[in-house]
């Protein structure tokens, strides 16, 4: 039986050091890909897309990936989306948690609310990833490439 | 006009020397040189933002990167800054290797003095710009 690659889903977080939801978005993803779906998620460095990484571009051309932006200028989707492909799910912190910036922290130390919103939005990123991966698994296979769904904020 | 100089670490989320060139820029902007510095999140210069441009265009950038792929050093330099230094968290390491760096989400002891001891050499080059520029 010939092992097929596996399916996995990357995360593009914008890390933004400026503000407190950079760190969330940083904190977040690192939390999914070490503690919530570690063998589900890879994380593919935003600023390689531009300084030629070629990897990334691909796996992000045929993966798919989320991308996980602290503030409404949304860097880590429109990035994705220039250098490789639209995301198929993008996630705004700003939009996901209440609380405005100067309620999560500094951008260096996060408080309470900081944290609690780091829990939170790494439940939703989970969430996503495993709601990617059983809908590609049910399509139907017809090319060697199947495009993934893409899944819209608030579904 | 003197305008800040940007401290610009590299935004490697899954290596612990993303997390110390991070941390060094965290102690110059807000510790050590808060007056003349100001962090610049890399991940801003991705998109092709052209107001985000003209704002490295104008400004001196120091960068900071976590590994040889150097993703700071060669954005800023792409989005038109100018890199008045390029350092990297490896080469700081070789000269104090009794400080060694773990963790990502957060560093160990070793990893916060390096990031210290970075940040040191940093603000030693942010002085010497800042007097070239007073000159």
């Amino acid at each position: 039986m010939p092992e097929l690659p596996r399916k996995k889903v990357g995360l593009v977080s914008c890390s933004g050091e400026e503000m407190a939801e950079g760190t969330v978005t940083r904190l977040a993803t690192l939390k999914v890909l070490e503690e919530l779906r570690p063998d589900k998620t890879v994380t593919i460095c935003l600023p390689l897309f531009l300084a030629g990484g070629e990897e990334e571009r691909t796996f992000a051309r045929f993966y798919p990936t989320i991308t996980i932006d602290g503030c409404e200028k949304r860097c880590a989707a429109k990035g994705t989306e220039r250098y490789s492909s639209k995301p198929a799910v993008s996630i705004v912190v700003t939009e996901s948690c209440d609380a405005a910036s100067c309620g999560l922290g500094s951008a260096r130390h996060l408080n309470d609310a900081g944290r609690f919103a780091v829990t939170k939005v790494a439940g939703e990123i989970a969430l996503k990833v495993d709601r990617l991966l059983e809908d590609a698994w049910k399509k139907p296979r017809r090319t060697s490439v199947d495009p993934f769904p893409i899944i819209q904020e608030g579904s | 006009m003197n305008r800040k100089i940007c401290i610009v670490p590299c935004s490697g989320i899954g290596k612990t020397y993303g997390s110390v060139a991070r941390e060094g820029a965290f102690i110059v902007t807000e510790d050590l040189r808060p007056e003349t510095t100001r962090i610049m999140a890399l991940s801003r210069l991705v998109p092709d933002d052209s107001d985000v441009r003209v704002e490295i265009a104008l400004a001196e950038s120091i960068t900071i990167d976590g590994c040889k792929l150097a993703c700071a050093a060669k954005v800023v330099a792409e989005t038109g800054g100018t890199v008045a230094h390029a350092l990297q968290v490896l080469d700081v390491y070789r000269k104090h290797r009794d400080l060694k760096p773990a963790g990502i989400a957060e560093l160990n002891e070793g990893g916060k003095r390096l990031a210290a001891v970075l940040a040191e050499e940093v603000a030693a080059l942010v002085d010497n710009m800042e007097g070239k520029h007073d000159a």
